[in-house]
């Protein structure tokens, strides 16, 4: 093979001190911290038009974003929708996941809600019901309620944080769960803090390293 | 080189391109100022679409026609946008990209649906990854078929969506036009990129309900662009600069696009930092500049290697901090605190973290730091030590005589027979990085190639745009790979067609050459799929599509032959048969530590 340069090898050549982390932070090597991933609620206030809900979860996708629940719905807006999401990263896999929200063009707002904002789920249960009250006992437990009752069926309504529906489950498991469907969390700030929206955007500093509350 | 009758069309006359070329220039300036109501009121989508485009100023448009977009092309026919058929989609989009690169305004390109829109998307792609001012329109079936498998259908927005800045499915014929001046505006503010309007059939050849023109280019309201840098930040970063004392500066291809060429120039004469490019952003500084690293990464000089490596500022501006630029970024300026200055957030911290992120247009954040800096860091010893780096590592390379012909001669022969603003395009490959390495750039919008997507075939069609985008008096050289150039060579059709004045240097090596050099490195030297046993003689090829045709294979032929091709008013071809072992150094490999760059295949 032809056409090497000349100049001094590289062992011969300094080689600085520092270095970085896999995510591009520098870091003095004797103190290197791994990030962890946290669990956190991001709010999108979003046009609400066709293609608004592919675009963000083509997004996810494509940049591997490591995402938990997404849900959609109307607001008080008819032109506007809200997309909830779940996701799970390290901070700045956060602070990312917010920025490259931001650029879609329908997306009018992102914010990372606090720890304690209102965070609920719903799961519909349905289990065999040969022993119906202890169904309705335990589904009284959860704050939940029986909608739909068969000779061998009963499906349960359960709302609630993520855990409280996770414990919900576990307690129905012993009646034999027959199907499971769950909404993915929907969530709101608390008081007249904002969650997203139009004027309040890109205020917007991302709560670090707290855990969420569980339950409200 | 036989001397038969040019097959160009009878119409030809001396100097023709250059004449258009200064015509359509003026008319631009006109354009301006042009006085719409002599336009025919808008009766249809279609003329909807057009008007939008004159209005947002497009002179140029390149596509293919076809079923769906015909509609479309019925309405350019009578419009002031001269129209470039393309032998192929993806030369369209090439052209586009190319042409607003170097017009620093959006490229159009147009094909029909199905087909045509998924042989664009390569283009596309390439636009997004190098954030290219460009706007695609596709023909799509009419609006009561989408969905039902028709003829020739695609899910155009569905397929461009991950690699478009923004694309639009149009769904009235009364706001078309609007869609499509949205997208011109997307296409050029802010951060740059492809945009895309999919046009249903039944959207253009509809009717409008009232004369309404489009209405002006605007980004919609949720777009919001930051122009100016947080000053508290502006002012971190000021002082970081001044007490620095190894900084250096990184410019890349944000920094041509948003024009500020001058102010970063001026910012590193007046305060003496070293500069380096990235690929980009190569003709963002001067490279014949005593402060001019040139680029760094995989295939960047040693010196803006060892400069960028033992920093301890790094003010990097308009850069996305892409693998092929920093290498692993465990050791990428592993010692620097990362001021960057760029307009899009979602670059911040993504790839390298920045101690100063100042989010902002990267001219008016020049300035903010120039306003901000009031002493010059104290780095003497910094310069003396880049100064040494540069003649320690130098880029000289050997001519032997009992070897073949050098690719580096023969770019550095090309550069010196053309003017300080020529234009090169390149295809990808082993070529393209000869162009990075042995051109020296000196003005910005004159070095176009595929940066991010490394499309091979890209430099014939980007020099179809970029000759139609350039002045008269700017030489358009494409350098091109043997297997780059026969990609795309069918556009060659169209460049002798609109007698386009470009010429195209094919450094064959009867190879896939890169390929072939990272087999010599990391695959035992096995050639799977790299080596041609046989290839074209693109001379006699180029004088079968009506163009000029050279061959080089000695040094003594190198000169007459590159004056010869440039001479010649229109498309000329020159094979230059090159070193068919010659490998580009040096080399950080895949991951690696740009300060270990490889100088030779045995340092990898």
């Amino acid at each position: 093979m032809t056409g090497g340069l000349e100049g001094p090898p590289p062992s011969e050549r300094p080689t600085p001190e520092g270095r970085r982390n896999e995510l591009g932070i520098r870091v003095d090597p004797a103190v290197e911290a791994a990030q962890t991933p946290r669990r956190t609620v991001i709010s999108a206030l979003v046009e609400h038009e066709p293609g608004v809900l592919s675009d963000v979860s083509g997004l996810f996708s494509r940049r591997q974003f490591n995402i938990e629940s997404l849900t959609v719905g109307p607001t008080e807006s008819d032109d506007r929708a809200r997309i909830t999401l779940v996701v799970e990263e390290p901070d700045p896999g956060i602070e990312q996941i917010k920025k490259q929200l931001r650029k879609l063009i329908p997306v009018i707002a992102v914010r990372e809600l606090e720890p304690n904002a209102m965070r609920r789920e719903l799961a519909l249960v349905k289990v065999n019901s040969t022993r119906p009250d202890q169904v309705a006992a335990v589904a009284d437990m959860y704050g939940g309620k029986t909608v739909d009752a068969s000779p061998e069926t009963a499906t349960v309504e359960i709302t609630g944080a993520r855990q409280k529906i996770d414990a919900a489950i576990e307690a129905f498991s012993q009646f034999g769960i027959r199907e499971i469907s769950r909404t993915g969390t929907t969530a709101l700030a608390r008081g007249t803090d904002d969650t997203a929206t139009a004027d309040a955007q890109p205020a917007d500093q991302p709560a670090r390293n707290t855990v969420p509350a569980d339950d409200d | 080189m036989s001397e038969r009758a040019s097959p160009v069309p009878p119409t030809k006359t001396e100097s023709t391109t250059e004449q258009s070329a200064d015509t359509t220039l003026e008319e631009d300036e006109s354009h301006e100022i042009r006085e719409t109501p002599e336009h025919k009121p808008i009766t249809t989508g279609a003329q909807g679409v057009v008007r939008a485009l004159e209005n947002a100023g497009a002179e140029y448009a390149f596509g293919v026609q076809g079923g769906a977009i015909m509609p479309v092309y019925d309405a350019l026919y009578d419009a002031d946008i001269q129209h470039v058929t393309m032998a192929h989609e993806q030369g369209a989009s090439h052209a586009a990209d190319a042409y607003g690169i170097v017009a620093g305004e959006p490229g159009v390109c147009l094909a029909t649906s199905g087909p045509g829109a998924t042989n664009l998307v390569t283009g596309i792609a390439d636009a997004d990854m190098d954030s290219d001012p460009m706007i695609a329109l596709t023909g799509q079936v009419p609006t009561e078929m989408v969905g039902n498998d028709a003829f020739q259908e695609t899910d155009t927005t569905g397929v461009t969506k991950p690699i478009t800045k923004a694309n639009t499915f149009a769904s009235d014929p009364n706001t078309v036009g609007d869609d499509v001046s949205e997208a011109f505006a997307l296409a050029n503010t802010g951060r740059p990129g492809p945009t895309l309007v999919d046009l249903p059939k039944d959207v253009t050849l509809g009717n409008t309900s009232s004369a309404r023109e489009p209405a002006e280019p605007t980004t919609p309201d949720t777009y919001d662009i930051q122009e100016y840098a947080d000053d508290e930040i502006v002012q971190q970063a000021a002082r970081r600069i001044e007490t620095s004392s190894r900084p250096t500066m990184l410019l890349g291809g944000g920094v041509i696009k948003g024009d500020a060429t001058a102010e970063a120039r001026a910012f590193a004469i007046e305060h003496e930092i070293p500069v380096v490019t990235t690929m980009p952003g190569l003709g963002a500084f001067p490279e014949d500049h005593e402060l001019a690293m040139e680029m760094a990464g995989m295939h960047g000089t040693g010196y803006a290697n060892m400069a960028i490596t033992h920093c301890d500022t790094l003010i990097a501006v308009g850069t996305r901090f892409d693998d092929r630029l920093t290498g692993g970024v465990e050791t990428f300026a592993p010692d620097a605190e990362v001021i960057h200055v760029d307009i899009d957030p979602a670059e911040i911290s993504k790839n390298v973290h920045a101690e100063y992120p100042l989010v902002g247009d990267a001219a008016t954040v020049l300035e903010q730091l120039t306003d901000a800096v009031h002493t010059s860091p104290k780095a003497t010893k910094w310069r003396a030590q880049c100064q040494q780096w540069k003649s320690a590592y130098s880029m000289a390379y050997k001519t032997p005589d009992d070897e073949p012909l050098k690719p580096e001669f023969v770019v550095e022969a090309l550069d010196e027979a053309t003017s300080d603003r020529a234009i090169v395009t390149t295809g990808v490959g082993q070529h393209q990085m000869w162009a990075c390495q042995y051109w020296t750039y000196t003005e910005p919008r004159t070095w176009i190639s595929s940066h991010g997507l490394g499309t091979m075939g890209y430099g014939l069609p980007a020099a179809i745009g970029a000759r139609l985008a350039a002045d008269g008096d700017q030489e358009i050289v494409a350098f091109e790979g043997d297997g780059s150039f026969l990609m795309t060579i069918q556009e060659l059709a169209v460049a002798v067609r609109e007698n386009l004045d470009i010429t195209v240097v094919v450094l064959n090596n009867e190879y896939i050459g890169m390929v072939r050099q990272w087999q010599d490195a990391f695959f035992d030297g096995r050639h799977s799929a790299s080596e041609y046993n046989w290839c074209p003689e693109f001379d006699t090829l180029a004088e079968a599509f009506g163009a000029k045709g050279f061959r080089i294979d000695d040094y003594d032929e190198v000169a007459d032959t590159v004056e010869a091709a440039l001479d010649y008013d229109g498309p000329s071809v020159i094979d230059a048969h090159i070193d068919p072992q010659a490998n580009v150094y040096p080399m950080v490999p895949s991951g690696g530590d740009n300060g270990q760059f490889a100088l030779t295949e045995d340092q990898l």
